[in-house]
């Protein structure tokens, strides 16, 4: 099934045309890694997708909805329940400051989706274990490394159930031990079938993980596809130079 | 001349203190009530200055503009006389304090609410998008997740602005509203020393070091997060 498609997406800043022309599919259970240099729209995409920023043409559909049609958003209510689909990462983590761990994961669950306290704290401390947070639930986010925090804030979007979740450069403000920490915490959720759009510069995570790589570049995807296919055998002109740059 | 003569420095203080007392309490009725309605007035001014209905925001900027241009005194003044001259209202008695209140309220909330919108504008945007992720609503998002971030951004500046008040309410006189300063002076001219005018000074000082060693209480207070 797929989770989320897109067609023909077109957005541009001030008369800056940022995507010219997108279409891709998200099938249920596929985890697709998002490439390309900076200033090719990636981030501008998946933040289409989030919804913070509004598309100037083309359709998005989440879970079988259109949410938007020729760049018609659909009525409000309608848009909060597809909201609820999809959860994002960002790049910097973006945690409440003055609440602690557990609060940051557990307060949107109790408030937002008013779901039963005792029950919504039990998720939390489950979330908080995997993420090899257990210890961590009544400190503040200052008190956290930048690798544990992103990591609470991959257990705050996991705790609202999405059933799709994005990552905007989820590591790109990490140094390379805890951007290990995130890409493992990242491997498993693949592990788990999580469906998941990820933007990354991690050339071998996206590799490994990936179901999917899609290339950009210039606001075009320029090429898809299987991740060895892209990364190891590039059949684009494009691809292959930002790949020979990458590898130095 | 400092003291009056024929009479011992104690007994004379002691003389001024009982004199002034009466004005403290008008000085911190005025202190008090300022801070009661100026605070929560001056977040609705801010959200309107913010509102992005424009003719809104610009009466607001107008009025903040005409508030801070202008001197407190002057607009005591206006709040005072203004009902009488322009729509030929007779006030009441008690409309002294209430004219004081309203000219303070006013005045100071323009304060706040600038400092306010300092404290809301430098959330940083990330939040608000965290917000809009987790799907909070307006009310949420500002009273969970903004408001905290805010008060702890402003309260080195509200700080100034209380302390400020503090030696603000000695304007009351302007509109004859008897006040601690009032007293002092008139004690002072009566007398014909300088000494009233000292321990009013050491009033304004004291109560001041109060309010500086309360406000940093509450910086502290909110550093339990950064």
């Amino acid at each position: 099934m797929d989770l989320l498609e897109i067609k023909n997406l077109k957005k541009s800043f001030d008369g800056l045309v940022v995507l010219r022309d997108i279409s891709l599919t998200v099938k249920e259970g596929q985890a697709v890694s998002v490439l390309g240099p900076s200033g090719s729209g990636k981030s501008t995409l998946l933040r289409c997708m989030s919804m913070l920023e509004t598309v100037d043409g083309g359709d998005m559909i989440y879970c079988g909805k259109t949410a938007v049609k020729d760049a018609v958003y659909a009525p409000k209510a309608e848009l909060k329940e597809i909201k609820s689909y999809f959860g994002l990462v960002f790049q910097s983590f973006n945690l409440f400051p003055h609440y602690t761990v557990l609060k940051n994961v557990t307060d949107a669950p109790i408030h937002v989706r008013k779901r039963n306290k005792a029950e919504v704290y039990e998720e939390a401390r489950v979330l908080l274990e995997k993420m090899g947070l257990a210890d961590k639930g009544d400190c503040y986010p200052y008190q956290l490394s930048g690798g544990q925090q992103q990591r609470v804030a991959i257990a705050r979007a996991l705790a609202m159930k999405p059933r799709m979740l994005f990552f905007d450069e989820p590591t790109s403000a990490l140094d390379p031990e805890l951007t290990a920490e995130i890409l493992k915490v990242l491997k498993e959720l693949a592990a788990e079938k999580m469906t998941m759009v990820i933007v990354t510069h991690e050339i071998d995570f996206a590799r490994s993980v990936s179901d999917n790589v899609i290339f950009m570049d210039g606001g075009l995807i320029v090429e898809q596809g299987d991740p060895h296919d892209v990364i190891d055998n590039p059949s684009n002109e494009r691809t292959r130079a930002f790949l020979k740059k990458l590898e130095g | 001349m400092i003291l009056a003569q024929n009479e011992d420095l104690l007994t004379q203080l002691q003389n001024i203190c009982e004199k002034l007392m009466d004005g403290v309490g008008a000085s911190l009725a005025i202190f008090g009530l300022t801070l009661l309605f100026a605070l929560p007035l001056g977040l609705l001014v801010a959200f309107g200055r913010m509102s992005k209905f424009k003719p809104l925001s610009l009466l607001v900027k107008l009025y903040i503009s005409v508030v801070r241009g202008t001197p407190l005194m002057l607009q005591l003044l206006v709040v005072f006389f203004g009902p009488y001259f322009v729509f030929g209202w007779q006030t009441s008695a008690e409309y002294r304090f209430y004219a004081v209140i309203i000219g303070f309220s006013l005045n100071y909330a323009a304060y706040f609410a600038e400092i306010y919108r300092s404290g809301i504008q430098a959330v940083p945007v990330g939040q608000h998008e965290a917000c809009e992720i987790l799907g909070y609503n307006r009310v949420q998002k500002f009273f969970k997740i903004v408001f905290p971030q805010m008060v702890k951004n402003i309260i080195p500046s509200i700080t100034n602005e209380v302390i400020t008040l503090v030696k603000d309410t000695s304007l009351a006189f302007a509109i004859s509203y008897t006040e601690m300063f009032t007293l002092a002076k008139q004690v002072a001219a009566a007398q014909a020393t300088i000494l009233p005018l000292f321990v009013a000074g050491l009033f304004y000082y004291v109560f001041n070091f109060i309010v500086a060693f309360i406000m940093e209480l509450i910086e502290k207070k909110m550093n339990y997060f950064r």
